[in-house]
């Protein structure tokens, strides 16, 4: 497990003080002129060397992320923006670094945009989260306050300006190019790509979105060093990584592991275990609802990283929100509720998802009551497959995932539930 | 999912003037003509104002950010936090009832909300203090089931407390937000299991909890007087880029600027915003005298029109009926009449109509004159 002091978001429950003097307690804005000095290509070198990918989903590496914004400017400003619509079901992780931990945000915040040579960014952040929201603009306020971002930050000769922008309730505003063009003032329909972000992005000028997480744990990866951070994890999953854990385990929770840790250890250590004993697992969404359902007598042993998950399982570690699910559940009538999810968020932009994730819900609909041929379920296997991959974004994939993880893992119950017409398991 | 206007919409919308002064520092967060970028902020403040999103909102927003009606009303029909009809005069009750809720007891939830407040969602209670609706994920499944009731999250829900909660909302309280089952935050509920340094001394609530009762305007509608405005972003500390942006907007918040004004600034005397707002930020064309405001000055008016018959003004390209009626009520039937309007006039008009900038953009002067001549 994990030690105390090799976590990077030790106020990750808010229960120390929240202000820039704790943060500064804990150890966070310490020596950022220096880190500031030692230079861009340090910077993005060191991001690279400590193996840290993406945490909003994806895993992209995020140093190499940032080596695709303009050396030199071609007179266009740059950006970073970072994703703080945290929205993807299970998802819970962001909130409590906004709310409780802010600096190590504000502070990734002015490392970043220095390293892209950003003198502005904006912060997306939900606009449900309206506390977050209030907490972090209070450590923003703080930060410019102590002269540590602004004009001259920290000392370091630096301009760099930090907006909080948030949104009112879409989903699909987490896709990128969909945040940019909420972040514009406009529908958050996504764009096509290319041209990507790094090469016209906000108001068409070169742009790097990042999630939360992947800024907020920057600082401390810099100050104690790549292979402090590369040290955990394995080769190519690097790092720790804030877990979210909900449904039904004992303790539902937020927190910080070591990854690659074993599914059990994370269930045992931190949420008390299943409810109801192991024996009562049926299934577990290891990464956020876009990623495929596991088997929970498949999921006990599995590694919580992106490669085990994508490689063995057939998953994915997505967000790290787990989501466990005990015998009581109807797993199918789980996966009509995604379904429903992703028909209400579409954007309606592309055909496929626009009329799929409709026609996908209403036949889960029929599923969950039996109603339906056998026939039936290749063909909607069928009609995922034709949703997939022919969307502008990965709404359209992501809708179609955990549907395709159904039927591959749970066929059997779908089968048996048609045979004998029964009706859904009354929710206890 | 279609999401229309509500039928039955109110005459106008103002903002407050500490709304109003709130929504232009929004605006300076974003280069200079990129305005468009404050739409969603300023349309949830109108928002948070009134308790539901009206036509005239919308319109006055657009207006503000010098945008075409039909990109605000595209914007407030897309995002489903904009409530397009009135709900509950206390709270509208939002249930999460995406999967980790679901699973942890939402559907109960909903059907507390059926029998107390109204069988269907969007629909207000007998009494009109309440409306409800299931929302999709709201980002706290560690703490499901949870609702989010006017501004604040209330967590870890049974049917037996949130029953509590409206009951006691119904009665005027405010019940304490946060995780009800007596969890600090999302930590593992039988008690820490990483992080147990601060335990011992913590802060007594979390971020959300603390800030709800600091500030205290969970079921509260805003009206910019809360809090006091800090917009460091146009202040001293800013950068560069920063300080272009707040002075190309018309430094808006010149009271938010010194530090001294963290101390509540003092208000301008209540006036309507709608009708006396600054013009904003105006692009290329008319860019030759952007900060030299024309005074206004009454043009002349009549009571009703010449001989008994009216123009017919909607002849005028940018004058539909609507806008013809608010014409003929300030006095004006004839196309002579507008034909004589010079920059003053046209200035009374503009700030009367609530269309901000639409005479010069339509130049209704010159096609004024060309149909005075043909009649």
């Amino acid at each position: 497990m994990l030690k105390d002091q090799d976590r990077i978001f030790t106020n990750l429950y808010g229960m120390h003080d929240r202000s820039l003097a704790g943060a500064k307690a804990r150890g966070h804005w310490d020596g950022t002129k220096e880190i500031l000095t030692k230079g861009r290509d340090w910077i993005v070198d060191e991001m690279k060397a400590s193996g840290l990918r993406g945490r909003g989903g994806a895993g992209f590496p995020t140093g190499l992320k940032w080596s695709f914004m303009p050396k030199e400017s071609d007179g266009r400003p740059s950006y970073l923006v970072v994703n703080a619509d945290e929205s993807e079901p299970g998802t819970c992780k962001d909130r409590e670094i906004m709310r409780h931990d802010p600096h190590t945000l504000v502070e990734g915040c002015l490392i970043a945009s220095f390293a892209m040579q950003a003198h502005a960014c904006y912060i997306y952040i939900r606009g449900e989260y309206i506390r977050e929201k209030e907490a972090l603009q209070a450590a923003i306020d703080e930060a410019y306050d102590a002269g540590l971002i602004g004009k001259n930050a920290c000392g370091s000769g630096y301009d760099f300006d930090l907006y909080l922008h948030h949104g009112a309730g879409a989903y699909i505003c987490g896709e990128e190019t969909a945040l940019l063009e909420s972040l514009e003032g406009k529908k958050g329909m996504p764009r096509m790509k290319p041209p990507f972000p790094a090469g016209a992005g906000l108001y068409g000028c070169p742009t790097t979105v990042n999630n939360v997480e992947s800024i907020a744990v920057v600082p401390t990866i810099l100050r104690r060093g790549a292979s402090w951070f590369s040290g955990f994890g394995r080769q190519n999953n690097a790092g720790t990584k804030v877990f979210a854990i909900s449904g039904h385990v004992n303790n539902p929770c937020v927190v910080e592991e070591e990854m690659s840790i074993s599914f059990e250890e994370l269930i045992e250590k931190h949420c008390g275990g299943i409810r109801g004993g192991w024996g009562n697992l049926k299934a577990v969404i290891p990464g956020g609802s876009s990623v495929p359902c596991v088997r929970g007598e498949n999921m006990k042993d599995a590694i919580m990283d992106f490669d085990y998950l994508r490689g063995e399982l057939g998953s994915g570690l997505g967000t790290a929100a787990v989501i466990v699910m005990d015998n009581s559940v109807d797993i199918i009538k789980a996966i009509w509720r995604l379904s429903a999810f992703y028909k209400h968020e579409s954007c309606g932009q592309c055909t496929p998802c626009r009329e799929g994730t409709g026609w996908m819900m209403r036949v889960m609909d029929r599923l969950v009551k039996g109603e339906a041929a056998v026939e039936e379920i290749d063909m909607l296997f069928d009609v995922t497959k034709q949703v997939e991959g022919h969307t502008i974004c990965a709404l359209g994939d992501a809708a179609a995932w955990p549907i395709q993880g159904l039927i591959r893992n749970f066929r059997d119950e779908i089968e048996d539930r048609i045979r004998h017409k029964r009706g859904p398991i009354a929710a206890e | 999912m279609l999401r229309r206007l509500h039928a039955d919409q109110p005459d106008s919308f103002a903002f407050t003037p500490d709304n109003e002064a709130w929504a232009r520092a929004q605006i300076a967060k974003y280069p200079e003509g990129r305005q468009a970028s404050a739409i969603i902020p300023l349309l949830w403040r109108a928002q948070e104002q009134e308790g539901w999103l009206s036509r005239p909102a919308i319109e006055h927003v657009a207006s503000m950010l010098d945008l075409a009606y039909i990109r605000a009303l595209e914007v407030a029909t897309f995002y489903f936090m904009f409530q397009l009809k009135p709900v509950g005069s206390v709270a509208n009750v939002q249930i999460c009832g995406t999967l980790s809720c679901m699973i942890c007891g939402a559907e109960d939830l909903v059907g507390l909300c059926k029998e107390k407040i109204a069988a269907k969602p969007h629909t207000l209670s007998a009494d009109g203090k309440f409306s409800w609706e299931e929302v999709e994920c709201l980002g706290a499944c560690s703490n499901a089931p949870m609702a989010q009731i006017g501004k604040d999250y209330y967590e870890d829900l049974t049917v037996e407390s949130l029953g509590r909660i409206l009951d006691e909302m119904a009665e005027g309280k405010v019940p304490t937000p946060g995780p009800q089952n007596g969890r600090y935050a999302s930590e593992p509920a039988s008690g820490l299991t990483s992080l147990t340094e601060w335990e011992s001394d913590k802060l007594p609530a979390n971020a959300s909890v603390t800030l709800a009762t600091e500030v205290g305007d969970t079921l509260k509608r805003i009206d910019g007087t809360e809090v006091p405005l800090v917009a460091p972003w146009t202040g001293p500390n800013a950068g560069e880029m920063a300080r272009a942006n707040a002075s190309a907007h018309g430094d808006p918040v010149q009271h938010a600027a010194e530090p001294a004004a963290r101390e509540k600034a003092p208000r301008p005397a209540p006036e309507p915003a709608a009708t006396e707002m600054p013009k904003p930020a105006k692009p290329a064309p008319s860019a030759a005298e952007p900060a030299a405001p024309v005074t206004e000055s009454e043009p002349a008016r009549l009571d009703s029109p010449k001989g008994g018959t009216a123009d017919d003004l909607k002849r005028i390209t940018g004058v539909g009926p609507k806008l013809e009626g608010v014409l003929n009520e300030l006095g004006f039937w004839h196309f002579d009449q507008i034909a004589q309007w010079g920059p003053a006039e046209v200035e009374w008009v503009d700030a009367r109509l609530k269309f901000k900038g639409r005479i010069t953009r339509d130049d209704w002067i010159a096609q004024a004159r060309k149909l005075a001549s043909e009649g």
